[in-house]
């Protein structure tokens, strides 16, 4: 499967064009519309975008019935502290959860090149630490959520700090974000066993749809994950911040 | 005039991809049921659609039954009236037309006509079946449980669906709204198959501006779906928080027989917001491949290229772009501040005109044209003339001042079921006639197929035209029966009576075309490989039906894009897209 030859089979020239007359000559040409593109990293990318409107929406509704009700919104820096070493301190938890979760981004940017440059142990190993680092990202939302439920008494029907659209809101998308990197963790310890066992370079193929995937499918991987983080990055901002 | 090669030479690039694994069954239980094979899938999804559709069909002829002799049928209360009128709409929409157009013959066509041996992810698309086929498992559950289907309306507007006292509003709702979001699930497998198929799966020579409209239109669907279900999901998720567990994203503080509810301060305007972001791109789901696929037809049977290819691409691209920005036309009676009703109309009223060229360029193709009535060609026929009629009353209900005393009459229902409901359903006919030899080596019956065809259309019209005259004199719609109303005359009965007569005619023919599709898969006349004489790749196969990896040996190398008939100095009047310049010509006259 190699995509570098400067020269077709009859031996002539492959003609690349750069720039943006170069879209206009991918797509006005035959077979692939994004040239080297393997489909299982276009077909993320179409995957994110929709997933992109999912997120959009809940985020549009949760600013919807937040900016609609007239019973005032609990004050996030006051729900969100903790108070740690006698110190009481906003946003701590969330804090240390976002650096942790961007910094995972870095190591499974690092796990990508090192994987297209076939160094098993440490494209294992980085992804290995990219999966801790999510995991960890989910336990402490574990401990935020037990928090809120237990000991602020917070609902999804009401709370009694404000509207009820609070705890409803909060738990569904950091939920169905949660949802999201708990599957990232997941698919990072499946495809780093992968790595691990070389079945990447002897393109075994997979156990169930029985496709032989190369260093890409890190790389798809990769999208997933880095789509996360950036989806944490607005409900940070529009949930912690607002 | 010169023979349009498209190419100045009949050199054709190389290979940029690699010769696809296919998955070879060795079982019967892997080739036929949990088949990986993109033609196969295709049958299971048109068959399931199709068989929830009759269910759906059945629905429609009680719901008439209840207006044309109201009474007549004791289990048809209230409840069971709009249950029916729910349960019709929300499958026909979603579980059928979607499900068999991109599910159907997207799965059939966009492998073969584009020249690729399967869908690019072979596994997941037998999963998006699955899920599909759990979704409608889960929706038939919900007739059985204790309460009966949702009645909700097939909008299933908060906070009256999930309120005691609208039909289904226990288990009903619940599974309906599971089903919604397992059809979802199982759609975006289905869906990002299809897009990376004509995006980056298409054989040699074939350039996205050589693909048959066909392709463009569900291409099209295919990624307004993947854009617009997530509207319905989000939905489907907060209304579900609601009816279980309490929340209020949808419901504000309500009174509900004598009682204060514990919801309190959530918006019901959102839900129908949402609802319609993807409410009307689904409109559209609908109708793009119906549009694409009847230009095909028209061109094949009038042994034309189509008017205006370009055009018509563009018009799909474009009707489908601004399909997303006119949706709150449907919420004029919501209260919704005026300039926001002034800009939604202005936008739908603009879908008008690349519309509009689609439907000349559709005349232009029959002008002149060695037309064949073939019984796919009368569908075809019949689709522009459907799509017309249900074109122009949606002008009406485009501009807000004239919306507003129809909304929520019969006008309404005549106007959705002429343009989305009656000229798909034609489309899918005509495709059927046009694609069971390729599928099945056999023909339809012709004299069967033209008494199906004749039946449906004209039977269609008596059924919807006396509908807007209806909606004129304010006849409401979703109505079990009507009292205390004056202003509607006696006659409008008489004219229900006559609707659902004709309603029950064009019902019963259907059961024609189903033993059509049956008998004729045994005592068909044999088809041959390309009995239409088109030109496009699926004609092309080496087998018919088309055997698993579609092209035997090698994938054609496509040399002109999908309309070459009738060209001037051709040896025949038609010319297939893998047929070299050098064959495709007498040898006569090349460079006039």
């Amino acid at each position: 499967m190699s995509y570098e030859a400067a020269v077709d089979e009859a031996g002539r020239p492959i003609k690349i064009v750069e720039g943006l007359p170069g879209v206009v000559a991918d797509w006005s040409s035959d077979q692939q519309a994004f040239k080297r593109v393997p489909w299982g990293k276009a077909m993320m990318w179409i995957f994110l975008l929709s997933d992109t409107f999912i997120f959009s929406i809940f985020l549009t509704s949760y600013m919807t019935v937040r900016s609609s009700t007239v019973v005032p919104w609990p004050n996030s820096s006051e729900v969100f502290a903790l108070t740690l070493f006698g110190h009481h301190i906003p946003l701590i938890l969330i804090a240390i959860m976002t650096f942790i979760l961007i910094s995972s981004s870095g190591t499974m940017a690092m796990a990508v090149k090192f994987g297209y440059e076939k160094k098993r142990k440490i494209t294992t190993f980085l992804m290995l630490l990219t999966a801790l680092f999510g995991a960890s990202f989910v336990g402490m939302q574990v401990f935020e959520w037990s928090k809120l439920i237990l000991e602020e008494g917070v609902r999804p029907w009401g709370n009694p700090m404000g509207a009820a659209q609070f705890g409803a809101t909060f738990f569904m998308i950091t939920g169905f974000h949660g949802f999201h990197v708990s599957v990232g963790v997941i698919l990072l310890l499946i495809v780093a066993r992968k790595v691990w066992t070389g079945d990447l370079e002897n393109m075994r193929p997979g156990f169930f749809t029985g496709r032989r995937g190369g260093y890409e499918i890190v790389e798809i991987v990769g999208l997933y994950w880095h789509f996360v983080d950036l989806v944490w990055v607005f409900i940070f901002a529009f949930f912690y911040l607002w | 005039m010169a023979i349009v090669t498209h190419d100045a030479d009949e050199y054709v690039a190389p290979a940029a991809i690699p010769e696809m694994e296919l998955y070879h069954p060795k079982t019967w239980l892997g080739r036929y049921v949990f088949s990986q094979d993109a033609k196969v899938i295709a049958i299971q999804y048109a068959c399931t659609a199709i068989a929830i559709g009759l269910v759906a069909l059945v629905m429609s002829l009680l719901i008439r039954v209840q207006l044309g002799w109201p009474g007549a049928f004791d289990f048809i209360d209230p409840s069971a009236y709009i249950q029916l009128v729910t349960m019709h709409g929300m499958i026909m929409v979603v579980y059928l037309l979607t499900a068999l157009f991109l599910g159907g013959f997207g799965n059939y066509l966009i492998p073969l006509m584009v020249g690729a041996r399967d869908m690019v992810f072979p596994y997941l698309n037998m999963l998006s079946f699955w899920v599909y086929f759990i979704a409608v498992l889960v929706l038939v559950a919900s007739f059985f449980v204790p309460g009966g289907s949702s009645g909700a309306g097939w909008t299933l507007y908060p906070p009256q669906a999930i309120l005691p006292g609208t039909p289904g509003s226990d288990g009903g709702i619940i599974l309906m709204l599971v089903s919604l979001a397992l059809f979802i699930v199982g759609f975006t497998m289905g869906g990002l198959n299809y897009v990376v198929t004509v995006l980056q799966a298409r054989t040699r020579g074939m350039t996205l501006m050589r693909m048959p409209l066909t392709i463009w239109g569900i291409f099209m669907a295919t990624v307004l779906a993947l854009l617009a279900f997530p509207a319905l999901f989000v939905s489907a998720i907060m209304m579900l928080l609601d009816k279980i567990i309490g929340t209020s994203f949808f419901m504000p503080a309500i009174i509900s027989m004598g009682e204060q509810l514990d919801y309190s301060g959530g918006s019901p305007i959102l839900f129908q917001h949402l609802f319609w972001f993807f409410g009307h791109p689904e409109v559209y789901i609908v109708a793009l491949p119906a549009f694409g696929i009847v230009s095909d037809l028209l061109s094949i049977h009038a042994r034309k290229n189509i008017f205006g290819y370009r055009m018509m691409v563009w018009a799909i691209i474009i009707i489908g772009a601004l399909s997303f920005i006119v949706w709150a036309h449907h919420m004029y009676v919501s209260g919704m501040n005026p300039y926001f009703g002034f800009f939604f109309a202005t936008t739908t009223l603009i879908i008008a005109v690349p519309t509009a060229i689609k439907v000349y360029n559709w005349v232009l193709t029959l002008w002149r044209g060695n037309i064949r009535l073939n019984v796919p060609m009368l569908f075809a026929i019949g689709f522009i003339f459907t799509f017309v009629n249900g074109g122009l009353t949606g002008l009406f209900l485009g501009n807000v001042t004239i919306d507003l005393p129809l909304s929520d009459t019969m006008f309404v229902v005549a106007h959705f079921h002429m343009v989305m409901a009656v000229s798909p359903v034609l489309v899918v006919f005509g495709a059927i006639y046009h694609w069971y030899p390729k599928m099945t080596g056999r023909m339809l019956d012709d004299t069967l197929g033209k008494f199906h065809f004749w039946v449906t259309f004209l039977g269609t019209y008596a059924i919807y035209y006396p509908m807007h005259y209806l909606g004129f004199l304010g006849v409401p719609r979703r109505y079990y029966a009507l009292e205390g109303t004056n202003f509607i005359p006696e006659s409008a009965a008489s004219l229900n009576e006559f609707i659902s007569i004709a309603a029950i005619v064009v019902g019963a023919v259907q059961l024609v075309f189903i033993y059509n599709l049956f008998i004729s898969y045994y005592r068909g006349k044999e088809a041959g490989d390309n009995p239409w004489e088109a030109t496009t790749l699926e004609w092309q196969t080496a087998d018919t039906p088309p055997q698993h990896g579609n092209f035997g040996e090698q994938l054609p190398l496509v040399y002109r894009w999908a309309y070459d008939y009738g060209v001037p100095g051709a040896t025949q009047d038609y010319i297939p897209q893998n047929v070299p310049p050098s064959k495709a010509s007498s040898g006569v006259d090349n460079a006039e």
